[in-house]
């Protein structure tokens, strides 16, 4: 069989780190090969070398077995290789057909010539079965939809080995089928996939073969059968993984969060969150599921007063905060990892330790009158550091010079040390390597254990399944379904998510 | 960490932020030298005179002020406002707002203080000195916290309001000491003569220039405004607000209030500023033919000052320089005044472009690492 790619001998150096050591990596022609790493492990480096964003330092690339020197990403598109980011680069208000059109148009003498582009891009979405409405606008579109004008993109310019940089984050578990489905039929057709990913499950499901990369270098290269997740976890962290936590038995106490009719309007002055009810009791981690944009986030930010509600009460244990500002909610004892860690979460500026006291610096022991006493706060930041394993040379180290993982450690280590009765989480793994996820999830059931109650929101339909003791389900601003961990299972959870009906059966 | 050792750090933040405006003002230096020379070719003159052109101008600016004790006083006469408005800039920025009012709040200041020194003349002289300092620091203060009520409750931009804001002072003001329903002396183009027992006391060793003790109110400022900033609880909020206020409002800090309180003391800074000059330096508020620039040239300042109050008085006495040697530099070696302009707009020129510098100095260590892996 012929090799699609082969990266011989990369290497690639950073000021200070070596994002890939002697890299070798094979590519068949035909196969969707996994790239599997934890962040920073040097997937990205290794395919911005590949999509000619970055030159080796040493090492030669072959595509089809001949030798060739990727400069930038217009040589790698000529040699047939596109690449799908996973941030979208598509213009919102213009058209599936401009977008994919965009940069390589056919013209005839300096007019478009729509016809012909249309035809070339219908003929190419019936070929692989990536069915889109040419002249829908981006912004009007499901995510996934815009994953496919991604990938039709870069068909359209001609590749043949695609680079999809994780493309299941942001997709619903009936879209990642259907990705799965599409990336089938584009092998079949003799074109080559590399997919980037650190979810062990969807490489068992997709892929043919898998590399495992960590710490700039290659662990191994297996088949997919041959693979276990276990194993796939060890070789990718470097040592055993729990990859199932381990929580007590659920003894729920009173109810700690109550939400009554709680109506809040989005950014554009439109109903979000309509009427929702539910209460989070003691001791439990409540769930919620649900596809990006049904009222989650706008959810999050009625319950912790970032947005104001239009209707509804939210109660803390027994107490009415619905109108008290977000400092006075933080002293009824409620905590919030923030969804986005990088715009609300941290000041990222701010040295390690002014974070850590972000919300209770005015508070004693941290200052006195009107002055910071800077060495609790140094004494109290170390502790949290040592505590939380948050990896830095010290607590002076700005924020944004921590990996994210360290990033969300500092988030977690200073909501849990606030000592809460209600956590509410909002995806609090995402962008995490299988070691911080394991982390942030180990506390958070301890906090459950412990007593506090948990409102758990995330796109991961894994964490939601593994973490909770009760699943909400939210589509269109509703809660429409709501499960015991028992009764759920992701097939349940998808049909819910997408708008759809279940029977009775299992259903609280 | 040990005392010597958070003294080696201390010096090492220091210098990694002092060098990038050494750097610029090196090159500031070297095209206004290229500015003088370019004159000196059109003019005709040889070689020789066209090399020694920048070496007596810059010879010239550098004895201004360290040649004599009168010009060292004299550079302090600049120094003192422009500390002032530049740490007023400086506050400001930190928040996360352009102040570019400073000089409305500057012609606020000076005139409250103008005001109660030529009204209150029946209080003990001492304190008539006193107030009209307040009186300028609550000026400025209240005319800038206009602008952060507006961004904060409105969401204007600050740099619109306080553009407006500047003129509106500066017709209001010339009204006021012009007019002789108001404020305007007779056989005078400016207001009553302020009371002069309550003029701020002269530094002998400068003398006979205009040197006053207001420097050691603008150095003390300096201090003040580093102590809020890293010391307390306010600056904490202001900082927080200043660097992410998406952050700060998820932590609970009103960035509201945050927004007005923070414009309350870049305008105090900026009136105190007005007043300690008009206390130190004038008779009576004159009248104005233009902005004075202090408010501009504090931008300036904070912009090569980083925004840092120690760097905001080495940037300021780097004005205050510049403005004392300009007119001896024309005067004494034949270089037009404007060439100081084309130094100080280069020098700002080359701090806003520090992605430049930085690129300088990291081409420098690639160098250096280069040169280090080949042997």
């Amino acid at each position: 069989m012929t090799l699609a790619i082969e990266m011989r001998d990369i290497t690639k150096r950073f000021p200070g780190v070596i994002a890939n050591s002697g890299v070798n990596f094979q590519v068949k022609a035909g196969e969707i090969h996994a790239l599997l790493g934890e962040n920073g492990a040097g997937k990205s480096t290794l395919m911005n070398i590949l999509y000619g964003l970055y030159e080796p330092d040493e090492g030669t690339i072959f595509i089809n077995g001949r030798k060739v020197q990727i400069k930038d990403p217009n040589t790698a598109i000529k040699h047939g290789i596109g690449m799908v980011h996973q941030h979208f680069m598509l213009v919102e208000p213009f058209t599936v057909m401009e977008n994919i059109m965009l940069g390589a148009e056919i013209a005839n003498r300096g007019v478009l010539d729509f016809e012909k582009a249309r035809s070339e891009v219908l003929r190419i979405s019936r070929e692989y079965g990536l069915e889109v409405d040419p002249e829908a606008k981006i912004q009007d579109i499901s995510v996934g939809m815009q994953q496919r004008v991604e990938i039709l993109k870069a068909l359209y310019r001609g590749a043949d080995i695609l680079i999809l940089d994780e493309p299941t984050a942001v997709l619903t578990p009936n879209e990642i089928n259907d990705l799965i489905k599409i990336m089938r039929s584009l092998t079949k057709e003799g074109k080559s996939i590399i997919f980037i990913t650190h979810k062990l499950k969807e490489i068992k499901a997709a892929c043919n073969r898998v590399t495992v990369i960590r710490r700039g270098q290659i662990i191994g290269t297996l088949d997919t059968g041959e693979a276990t997740i276990e194993m796939l976890a060890e070789m990718m962290v470097g040592r055993k993984v729990i990859l199932k936590v381990a929580k007590k038995e659920l003894k729920p106490g009173r109810s700690y969060l109550e939400i009554d009719n709680l109506t809040v309007r989005d950014n554009r002055d439109l109903p979000a969150v309509k009427g929702v009810s539910f209460q989070v009791r003691s001791g439990e981690i409540v769930g919620i599921a649900g596809v990006d944009g049904n009222g989650q986030t706008e959810l999050i930010e009625a319950i912790t007063g970032l947005k104001k509600l239009e209707q509804g009460s939210i109660k803390l244990m027994d107490k009415e905060i619905s109108q008290l500002s977000i400092r006075q909610r933080y002293e009824e004892g409620l905590a919030h990892i923030p969804e986005d860690r990088h715009k609300h979460g941290l000041v990222l500026d701010f040295d390690i330790a002014e974070n850590m006291v972000l919300q209770n610096f005015y508070q004693k022991p941290f200052s006195k009158g009107q002055f910071l006493n800077y060495n609790e706060i140094a004494d109290y930041a170390e502790r949290l550091v040592a505590n939380y394993d948050v990896r830095t040379p010290n607590i002076k180290v700005e924020a944004k010079k921590l990996s994210g993982g360290n990033q969300q450690k500092v988030i977690v280590a200073r909501e849990i040390e606030r000592r809460p009765s209600v956590i509410v989480a909002a995806q609090p793994t995402r962008g995490l390597d299988v070691g911080a996820i394991e982390f942030v999830h180990r506390r958070l059931v301890e906090q459950r254990d412990a007593g506090d109650a948990v409102l758990l929101v995330s796109l991961e339909l894994d964490e939601v399944l593994s973490l909770s003791d009760r699943i909400l389900v939210m589509y269109g601003g509703n809660i429409v379904g709501e499960l015991s961990s028992a009764a759920a299972d992701e097939q349940k959870i998808g049909i819910l998510m997408a708008g759809g009906q279940v029977s009775e059966k299992g259903m609280m | 960490m040990t005392a010597s050792k958070r003294y080696k750090e201390f010096l090492h933040q220091a210098w990694l932020s002092i060098r990038l405006p050494l750097t610029a003002i090196f090159f500031g230096l070297i095209v206004g030298a290229l500015a003088m020379m370019w004159v000196g070719i059109q003019d005709g003159l040889s070689l020789s005179q066209i090399l020694n052109l920048p070496l007596t101008a810059y010879r010239t600016l550098f004895n201004s002020v360290f040649g004599s004790f009168y010009g060292f006083g004299e550079s302090l006469v600049f120094l003192v406002p422009l500390i002032l408005t530049g740490l007023s800039i400086t506050f400001a920025f930190r928040c996360g707002m352009f102040n570019v009012g400073a000089e409305g709040q500057y012609i606020v200041g000076l005139f409250s203080a103008a005001y109660v020194g030529f009204t209150f003349n029946g209080l003990p002289a001492w304190l008539q000195m006193i107030t009209a300092i307040i009186a300028a620091a609550v000026g400025g203060g209240l005319w800038a916290a206009i602008v952060g009520w507006l961004k904060a409750k409105r969401g204007v931009h600050e740099v619109i309001t306080t553009i407006m804001l500047n003129y509106i002072a500066l017709h209001i003001y010339n009204f006021l000491v012009g007019s002789k329903e108001w404020f305007k002396a007779d056989k005078f183009q400016g207001s009553h003569a302020i009371n002069p027992a309550i003029k701020i006391p002269q530094i002998g060793l400068f003398s006979p220039s205009r040197a006053h003790w207001g420097i050691i109110l603008a150095l003390l400022a300096a201090i003040i405004v580093y102590i809020i900033l890293w010391r307390t609880k306010t600056g904490f909020e202001v900082r927080a607000v200043g660097n992410s206020n998406e952050a700060a409002r998820y932590a609970g800090i009103s960035v509201a209030k945050n927004y007005i309180k923070a414009m309350l003391i870049s305008g105090i800074l900026a009136g105190l500023a007005g007043g300690i000059h008009l206390l130190g330096t004038q008779a009576r508020a004159a009248s104005m033919s233009a902005f004075t620039g202090f408010g501009a040239d504090g931008i300036a300042i904070a912009l090569i000052g980083q925004n840092h109050p120690l760097g905001v008085v080495l940037a300021a006495f780097l004005f205050a320089v510049m403005k004392r040697g300009a007119p001896l530099m024309q005067a004494q070696a034949g270089i037009a005044k404007e060439v100081v302009a084309i130094v100080q707009a280069s020098i700002i020129f080359f701090v806003a472009a520090d992605q430049m510098v930085k690129w300088i100095y990291k081409r420098r260590k690639k160098q250096v690492k280069e040169v280090a892996s080949n042997e």
